[in-house]
This record gives C-alpha cells, structure tokens and sequence, in this order.
C-alpha cells in the first residue's frame, strides 16, 4: 500500500515536471522528500545535480533492526567518480559517510550498515569529474528509533578493551580489484541516544597500499552503524602483500589495521576464487 | 511508540460520537463506511476428537492480516478449553477465547504460549493470566523483548492491536505430563527456533502441537534461532509418535513433511549464507543469492532468506573474519 503510493506519487511528480517543461527548472526529486531542496542546497551548494539511475542504492524489503540497516551504495557504472556521499533525507542527521575514491585506485562503491530513526530516502550521490553530482536512491521503510537507541556496547562492561579491534580480509577480483571487508568494533555513538552519552564515532579510515599508496578515505558520520562493517572495492599493487586501514574516532583514538592480500602470501596456499 | 489506552480510546470514541451527532445525516453512512471493522476472521477446521486448529494466514504481518498468521490449537476437557498460543493482539486473544468457550460449551482451563513471539504470545490479555502457562525462557524472553515487539506490532499492524498490553504467563511449564480433565498432555520445553520453545504432544489424541519448531508450505523465521540447537531438537520431535503434527505456521501434516522441510529449509539457507560470507558479499549481495529449487513453492521464501541473511550475516562476521588490528596504546 504504502509502496504503491510512494510510486504513485513519484510518477505524479514526474508527470507534473515533464508537463512543465523539465528541462526549464530543477528535476521534482523521484522519491518526493519534503526536505530533499534544503539537503540537497546545504549538501551541494550550487553545483548540478541529475538523478540518475546509474547511481545504485540497495536496502532491504525487510528491516531487521533500525540500528543495523545493510546498504549498499555503488555508482560503478558512472566514469570518474571523484567523491560519493551517501545521505538520509529524515534522519536527524542526514549525512551518513563520503568515500572519495583515488582516482583509477579505487572503485565507488561501498557496502555498510546504517542506523534510521525513522522510514526515510536513503541516497547515493556521485560527483563525477564534471563537476555534476549524480543522485540515485530509494525510501527505506522501517519503524526506527536506531539512531536513539544505545550502542549495545554500553550495556557491555569491558567494551574500551575491545574498541578498535578489527577484523577483515582481503579477496581478489578477476578484473585486477580486490575486495576489502573490515570490521572494527566501535560503540558509534550518535549522541541522540536516552542514555545522554555523548556522540563517539570513528571519524575517518584511510585505505592504502602495502607501500602506504592511498587508495580511498572513508569519512564515517553517527548514523554507520556500531563496530562498523564496510566493503570496498580497491586496486593495491598487484604485488602488494596487504591493505592498511589507518582510522581516528572523535576523540582522537588512532586505530590501524593491516589486511593481508593471501594471494601475496608465498607460505600460503594458491588464491581462492574470487567473487567480482 | 504512542499506545491507545482505553481512556484515549473512549475519549476518542465520545468525540466521534460528538462530530457524528453535529454533521449533517447524509454523511454519516460515509463516515460507518470507512471504519475498519477490525474484526478477526476465526474459522475453527476440526482435526481430531475435540481437537481445532485455526490457521494462519501464510503470510508475513500486515495491516491488512491484522498479524494473524500463527497456528493457534484449541482442545477440549472435560475440565474446559486448553488453548494453545493467543494471537497477535488483544483482540484477536478476545475474540479467540470466545470461539474456545463456544466450541467447548466451558469456560477456559489452561493456555499454553509455545514460545514469545508476538504473533503467537501478543492475545493473551484475552485470558485469565492465572491460566496462562509456558517455560521459564518464554516468559524471561517476553519481558525482555515485549515492549520492542510491541513497537513493530504498532507500527505495521497499526488499529489492530488498539490496547494491547504485553501479559506474562503466571505459570512456569516444566517437563513432564500434565492431565487436564481427561486430556493426557507431554508438554516438552525444547530450544532452537528461540531461546525457549515448547511442543506439546496431546497423547489422548496423538496431536502434537509444535510450534515454530516446525513450518509447512511457509520459509521457517530465525530472528532468535541457533540452527544447531533447533536441528537437534527436529530431530527428537521426528522420533515422536503422532498421529497429527500441527506446525506453527502452515496445515497440520499426518506425515513427517513439516519436519523435514523445515530441517531442508535449514541447512539450504545456512549454507548458502556461509557461501555467500566464504566468497566475501556482503548482505544486499547476498540477499538476492539464487534459491534452491525444492523452495519455489514455499511462501515468504524470498522474504524470509533475506531476513535469515541479517540474522546470521553479523555472527559470522563476528566469529570468521580473521584479526588484523586494533586501537594504538
């Protein structure tokens, strides 16, 4: 029902645009938000933003948990990616992270979870060389209260024993990409929540080569979700023996992490079959 | 969440009354008209010698269901009704004590809560707690996870579940048999689709009612399952002898297929997640990995393996990705 209208005010909204002449003014926003004009002017200032379905948003149909919502966001097909944000239009806060991808070291995409506190457009947007900013994106239907609800860690005593561990590994792709997943335990406090702890989140992860060559920077916002489990797509050396991840929470924790490439490993077996 | 009490309800209910009395007539059948009549839909199938099952619908909880898709099983005594599992809402647990007291011509001798779900433990505001039954983990898990159930059930099945209250069983089931006005019943306190779940073997009519510890025809859920655990005890249950199991959701089976597809259904799913985890996807990846045929069939397939993936996705991540850093000193 709900789903039905939203199309059915999306194709309406279309209709009224393309029945004034879409090509005069800005393009009605596909999944109707009431704040998306405002998001998008403080996101993107003046610069031109298309919606565009190249630029991919995948949530579930289902919402499990509003505190460990999956995403993905991927703008693979577009050519020179030089940034993508991903952003959630009714979260009280909207900006969620920003993978700027180095150039040809890097893909744009990113996997991760996601705290809502409520049913809300989830977007990707993709700055290509040209300046424009590419938006796709979806409406997550879910009940919320993620974003206001306590880490779980906070109900776990010896949780600063085991802030910053991470867990990851590395998987080769046949198109020369390797995969990275990394997990990296951290409460991601949003500062929202009703047991008044302040907002505590890791700030930002640096990928890079063996050689310390960078490969993407991760900003991450209070809404990624609790020890932090993201997928990127990145292209080290192929000599590379590993990938390093050097993060920093907001209250300047510094966190590092070396992700052994297995392939690269002479005492380890031959490479296991890769994915994409 | 907001929750109508009944004060908000019969405030609610006077100011109606008041708007209705000062419009003019000719629009009141409009406003009758677009009223929800939020009534359940109760039809009793009769399986054995006073035994019923009311079947729910093989669906996913909706507005439009009202959350009524769990299996509910009246018996009859000579004591009165035994009810097993109460709905999904105060209404439906009303109206459901109704058509038990109807079909029995007594009032209500036991209820049984299989396990704490709220589409099988959300109706029992409907009954005497003094009756109301289950093990010690079903009612731990509906006081810890109640109030969070309860914002779901809101949220989806909205007016259906006007005034519903989490109610705690007031008795703690124990292994063993109980007699019940001439009705011999196992009552067998097991684990592996929850943390606490209990099949009851009706041994005077070889009825046994197992709960979501088996699913007919509908993809089994997992939000609180351990695979291994409910495996073992699928097993145990298919050592049983029985005339009629009567799954928790889906028809009741004179043979062995509920727990057999439910044990298929298992296995296909945890491999196909460890596989998915193996190649390095992540969940939106692996949500829309390709099922296995013998599934086509199965309601809420899809729905339910994309539910599993969230489920299992975490603690495999959790236990498998190998170690590569930490926080620097």
């Amino acid at each position: 029902m709900i789903k039905f209208a939203i199309r059915f005010t999306t194709a309406a909204a279309l209709l009224t645009a393309m029945a004034a002449g879409a090509h005069a003014g800005p393009v009605s926003d596909p999944l109707n938000s009431p704040v998306w004009n405002d998001l998008a002017k403080k996101t993107f200032g003046d610069a031109e933003i298309v919606f565009d379905d190249r630029v991919k948003v995948i949530v579930p149909d289902v919402v499990e948990n509003q505190a460990q919502v999956p995403v993905s966001a991927d703008a693979r097909a577009l050519p020179n990616v030089e940034r993508l944000v991903v952003l959630t239009d009714l979260n009280p806060i909207q900006h969620v992270l920003t993978l700027t991808p180095v150039a040809a070291k890097a893909d744009a995409f990113v996997s991760f979870r996601l705290k809502v506190e409520q049913g809300t457009p989830v977007r990707a947007a993709a700055l290509t060389s040209d300046g424009v900013w590419h938006v796709g994106g979806v409406f997550l239907e879910a009940a919320g209260g993620g974003c206001s609800s306590p880490a779980m860690a906070r109900g776990d005593s010896d949780w600063t024993t085991t802030v910053g561990n991470a867990q990851g590994k590395l998987w080769r792709n046949a198109d020369g990409t390797a995969r990275l997943r990394l997990r990296v335990r951290h409460p991601m406090d949003t500062g929202l929540a009703k047991d008044n702890t302040p907002a505590f989140f890791i700030e930002k992860l640096d990928v890079k080569g063996a050689g310390g060559e960078p490969l993407a920077t991760i900003e991450l916002f209070e809404p990624v979700s609790e020890d932090p489990t993201l997928t990127l797509s990145v292209k080290p050396q192929a000599t590379d023996a590993s990938v390093s991840v050097d993060g920093r929470d907001n209250n300047g924790n510094i966190y590092r992490s070396v992700v052994p490439a297995s392939w690269n490993q002479s005492a380890l077996a031959a490479p296991r079959a890769a994915t994409r | 969440m907001t929750k109508f009490n009944d004060d908000c309800d019969s405030d609610r209910r006077r100011m109606l009354k008041l708007a209705a009395a000062s419009i003019a007539v000719p629009l009141l059948p409009v406003f009758i008209a677009n009223a929800a009549p939020l009534t359940y839909t109760l039809t009793p199938q009769k399986i054995g010698d006073g035994v019923w099952m009311i079947a729910g619908v093989q669906e996913a909880i909706t507005f439009e269901n009202g959350g009524a898709i769990a299996n509910i099983t009246i018996l009859d005594s000579k004591d009165g009704a035994i009810v097993v599992d109460t709905g999904p809402s105060r209404r439906y647990g009303e109206q459901l004590a109704t058509l038990a007291r109807d079909l029995t011509g007594k009032d209500i001798a036991r209820v049984y809560i299989t396990h704490f779900h709220p589409d099988h433990a959300f109706g029992n505001q409907g009954f005497d707690v003094a009756k109301v039954a289950a093990p010690d983990g079903v009612i731990k898990g509906l006081a810890a996870m109640g109030n969070s159930f309860s914002d779901a059930m809101y949220y989806i099945a909205r007016d259906w579940m006007r005034g519903t209250e989490i109610v705690l069983p007031s008795k703690t089931v124990t292994e063993g048999v109980e007699e019940i006005g001439g009705r011999k019943l196992r009552l067998m306190p097991r684990a592996g689709h929850t943390a606490s779940d209990l099949a009851i073997l009706d041994e005077t009519s070889g009825t046994l009612i197992a709960g979501d510890l088996a699913f007919l025809d509908r993809a089994p859920t997992t939000p609180h399952a351990d695979l291994a655990v409910w495996q073992t005890t699928l097993k145990e249950l298919g050592d049983i002898q029985c005339r009629l199991l009567i799954p928790g959701h889906g028809p009741a089976d004179a043979g062995k297929r509920a727990l057999t597809q439910t044990h298929d259904w298992l296995i296909a799913i945890q491999e196909i997640i460890e596989r998915c985890f193996n190649e390095g996807q992540d969940m939106p990846e692996a949500m829309q990995a390709p099922l296995p045929k013998a599934f086509e069939g199965m309601a809420l397939a899809r729905y339910e393996f994309t539910r599993s993936v969230m489920h299992l996705y975490t603690k495999l991540e959790a236990a498998k990705l190998p170690s590569v850093g930490a926080r620097e000193k």
